[in-house]
């Protein structure tokens, strides 16, 4: 427990200080963030639940758009704003840049997790593979959709406002904002794992009929679930947007292959359904992915799409799916009767 | 006495197979109440269609009065209607006490309730129910290593930890080491005077049946043959028969 | 918004648009129905998922038209896709697919999810990512009023040459040993092995096949279409909603939903315009995969 104690402290403390540690790495720091906490939103339903969306990137573009319209929208007309052939420059003061900022991100939040709500009623009534391509094509379809709407600003996206001060503070409010959603995002976890939702959840995954024969809410829980999920999705949706200054709907807002499979080759990095498990696999794939992007020059995807047939194919558990069956008794796993063994061992002496 | 499970005129089939033919019956409640027949008579067919695996293809199935035939499984299990399998159903990868806890009476708690961790009232609720079982020394063995017999005794104690109303039981006791058969059809009988469960039980070993229930009814070829107390059944020559095949 | 009420307009006044349409869609259909068919034969037989199938169609299309490049006659392509393609679908089989059958379902659906986007990111590092086709050098025939409806005659060519494929692939399904014994192992693989199958030879027989003939529907596509490395996706996708639509192992139910989808997407286009095309083939997907549901609500069930 103290040993535990120390240990969350000492993380803590790091993640407080890295920027300053790290001053150059501030953005790959930032990103690591970004994918501890898609990672973490997929396993709620991929791990933990049992349904692997293919499509979670949606609520990640979403969120990217509900944010600029609301911090744009605020204050000037969007329409305009996303309007090509404007010639007026539009500047935000720093209290418009910040309350867009917030408000932004939280309407995101809460945008993203209505969706969920409204869209799981019908998408998980599809099971299993029907469910992920289903989810592919929600996120495909979106972002062909946004970029042919003008008011959206098409093809080209949407520029988001510009922070008036230095360039290492916005490095640093992008940093902050990020690491301070992941950490409440995974102390929430920790609790949620642990109550009796948490528990049902791991029911339906075992096996939703019998969850069901017992009288669980099953389409409850896994509304609430998916639109917590998307709630975490939208608020990094809304971040990111902030961050990159200038998003595109396919490029970046639904990059239905990078970000959109990155989260899930994390969790099967980590350990499906574990609460570390997304964590350091989001580490171990951003070192991965860091190494590629800058050594295989062009051929990183083809890396990419390697590495996850491989990981699919040999080493599926992850990192604490190995450990767990490799050293059960770390996680307080019991697989054989002790009882039994001695007994059997009894004879023989 | 009066009955909590009224089907009328169930009929269902399977492509052309008539599983079920016009198939009425009672289950009173509070009572013990068994349904027999040799195999293939459509008794698993007649459970699923009561907790909703399947649509009916005419007749009326009503629990406590209110007619259930069109709702889907989860709805039905919700009004306290619960059943275990035939091929025991557990989660396998979680141990005893984890299934155990998952569960409870999910129905009656309020979303606030689910967001809250177990109380220390429901893990002694489980291990008492564990200890009803004599799975007691087993609790904190993962669930897929225990054997097939310990695992239905599993699905029975979950099904009790769920606090159902009416709880329909296909084949309690085949697998089951016919030692501890005697032990099995005490603690049935004391779940359902202890904890006042309606029992609706198939089962194919008579001895079992004709010593619990109050009434039973025998199916064979999809249709009712018989019905009456364990005696009535039991002098019955057209049960006879259809056991022996003489049909 | 105008636009799309004029384009409506548009084929209510003048039918004989309406006319054109369907040909149009009804010929890029029998192309889907030929890749939806290999996948719901892999779909069938192994219970594999394959999300690489549009990746198979592309890779088949950029076969033909590195043939043609080196002076190969293009109609001379669609065979040689065919056997290059079934090659490599072995080589997949036997390094990848092998390993995921009889795994869970979505082991195979992120391992050829996986296999897709390094097919795709390898096309596109050899040939870039400009849209190529191949130039039959045909005529293209006018019919109707003042000649409204374009007939390329090498689209004509190429659904024929995909209806005498398909017929080809049927007549082997039902006659041969092997088909035979396809057919049996997706019945019941088991039973299969039990009466001396040996399904490892089928299911490898069975995925080279499906590469096969989704690599010739890629040469025909490269005909009369365009082909680009990241479109495999798009046939994916149609893929598999014509195998949602239809079922495993209904073959008029999956020409019948082939045809529908060309027809239906090139209507799509036409109302919404050109832009929302791929847009069109997802929302296609959603749609059939929602009334599939609600059809397995009726009956008290979930799409699994």
């Amino acid at each position: 427990m103290t040993r535990k104690f120390y240990i969350n402290t000492a993380l803590l403390i790091l993640t407080i200080l890295a920027p300053f540690i790290f001053p150059v790495w501030k953005t790959q720091l930032a990103t690591l963030w970004l994918f501890i906490i898609v990672a973490l939103t997929w396993d709620m339903t991929g791990g933990q639940m049992g349904y692997n969306s293919l499509g979670n990137i949606f609520f990640y573009g979403t969120g990217m758009y509900v944010c600029a319209i609301i911090a744009i929208g605020m204050y000037f007309p969007f329409g305009e704003w996303t309007d090509a052939s404007r010639s007026e420059t539009w500047k935000f003061t720093d209290s418009q840049y910040f309350t867009g900022l917030i408000l932004g991100s939280l309407g995101a939040g809460v945008f993203c997790a209505l969706c969920a709500y409204i869209l799981g009623g019908l998408f998980f009534g599809l099971r299993g593979p029907y469910f992920a391509i289903g989810t592919l094509g929600l996120a495909i379809a979106t972002g062909e959709i946004v970029s042919n709407i003008d008011w959206l600003g098409g093809g080209q996206g949407v520029s988001m406002p510009i922070y008036n001060g230095d360039f290492e503070t916005f490095k640093n409010i992008i940093y902050y904002l990020f690491a301070g959603l992941g950490v409440s995002l995974f102390i929430f976890l920790n609790w949620f794992y642990k109550t009796r939702f948490g528990a049902a959840i791991n029911a339906i995954r075992d096996d939703e009929e019998k969850a069901e024969a017992m009288g669980i809410h099953t389409l409850r829980y896994k509304l609430i679930t998916w639109s917590i999920s998307a709630f975490f999705i939208g608020v990094a949706g809304a971040i990111s947007a902030f961050q990159l200054i200038h998003f595109e709907p396919l490029e970046t807002a639904y990059q239905t292959i990078n970000l959109g499979i990155f989260m899930v080759v994390c969790v099967l990095l980590g350990g499906k359904g574990t609460l570390w498990g997304p964590v350091i696999g989001a580490f171990m794939f951003h070192v991965f992915k860091e190494v590629t992007w800058n050594y295989f020059l062009g051929w990183q995807w083809v890396a990419l799409g390697a590495l996850i047939v491989v990981i699919v194919v040999f080493f599926q558990d992850g990192l604490m799916g190995y450990l767990q069956t490799r050293f059960p008794e770390w996680f307080g796993i019991k697989v054989v009767d002790k009882d039994e063994k001695e007994i059997i061992a009894e004879p023989a002496e | 006495m009066s009955s909590i499970i009224e089907i009328a005129g169930v009929s269902k089939s399977f492509g052309g197979v008539k599983a079920n033919t016009d198939i009425s019956l009672t289950v009173e409640e509070g009572g013990i109440t068994g349904l027999i027949g040799p195999n293939g008579s459509g008794k698993t067919t007649l459970f699923n269609s009561i907790v909703g695996y399947h649509p009916i293809d005419g007749g009326s199935i009503k629990f406590e009065g209110q007619e259930i035939s069109k709702l889907l499984v989860p709805e039905i299990a919700r009004l306290g209607l619960l059943r275990t399998f035939q091929q025991t159903r557990i989660y396998s990868a979680m141990n005893c006490m984890e299934n155990m806890l998952i569960s409870i009476p999910h129905r009656k708690l309020t979303l606030r309730d689910a967001f809250r961790k177990n109380t220390v009232e429901d893990n002694e609720k489980a291990e008492h129910l564990l200890e009803f079982v004599g799975l007691s020394e087993k609790r904190f063995l993962r669930a897929g290593s225990l054997s097939f017999g310990q695992q239905k005794l599993l699905e029975f104690a979950m099904a009790l930890m769920n606090e159902p109303t009416v709880l329909l039981l296909d084949e309690p006791t085949a697998g089951i080491n016919p030692t501890l058969i005697n032990g099995l059809i005490d603690r049935l009988l004391r779940a359902n005077s202890e904890f006042g469960i309606t029992l609706f039980i198939i089962e194919h070993n008579m001895r079992v049946i004709m010593n619990m229930a109050e009434e039973i009814y025998c199916l064979a070829h999809g249709e009712l043959l018989a019905s009456g107390s364990p005696a009535e059944i039991q002098n019955d020559q057209r049960v006879v028969d259809a056991y022996l095949g003489a049909h | 918004m105008d636009e799309i009420l004029f384009n409506i307009r548009l084929l209510l006044d003048f039918p004989i648009v309406n006319l054109k349409i369907i040909i149009d869609g009804i010929m890029i259909g029998a192309l889907f129905a030929l890749a939806a068919y290999g996948l719901a034969l892999v779909w069938g037989v192994m219970n594999v998922k394959n999300l690489a199938q549009g990746d198979f169609v592309i890779a088949g299309g950029y076969v033909a038209y590195s043939l043609n490049q080196v002076g190969i006659y293009p109609l001379l392509g669609v065979p040689l896709a065919f056997v290059i393609m079934w090659g490599i679908g072995w080589v997949i089989y036997k390094t990848i697919i092998t390993r995921v059958i009889e795994r869970d379902l979505f082991t195979s659906l992120l391992a050829t999810f996986g296999l897709a986007i390094m097919m795709a990111q390898i096309m596109n590092l050899i040939f870039g990512s400009d849209t190529q086709s191949v130039d039959l050098g045909l005529p293209t025939w006018f019919l109707g009023p003042s000649g409204i409806i374009d007939l390329p005659a090498a689209k004509v060519i190429g659904v024929a040459m995909a209806t005498v494929l398909a017929i080809a692939v049927v007549i082997f399904m039902k006659h041969s040993r092997m088909g035979q014994a396809i057919r049996a192992t997706a019945q019941d693989s088991r039973a299969a092995r039990v009466m001396g199958i040996d399904t490892e030879k089928v299911y490898a027989f069975t995925f080279s096949l499906n590469a096969a003939i989704c690599g010739a529907a890629g040469a025909i596509i490269v005909m009369i279409w365009v082909i680009q490395p990241f479109y495999g996706i798009t046939y994916s996708v149609r893929a598999f909603v014509v195998v949602t639509a239809a079922g495993i192992g209904n073959l008029p139910g999956v020409i019948a939903a082939g045809l529908g989808i060309g027809a239906a997407e090139q209507y799509g286009g036409h109302i919404f315009g050109i832009g929302y095309q791929q847009a069109i083939a997802v929302v296609l997907l959603l749609i059939v995969l929602f009334v599939r549901l609600m059809q397995q609500r009726r009956i008290r069930q979930v799409l699994k």
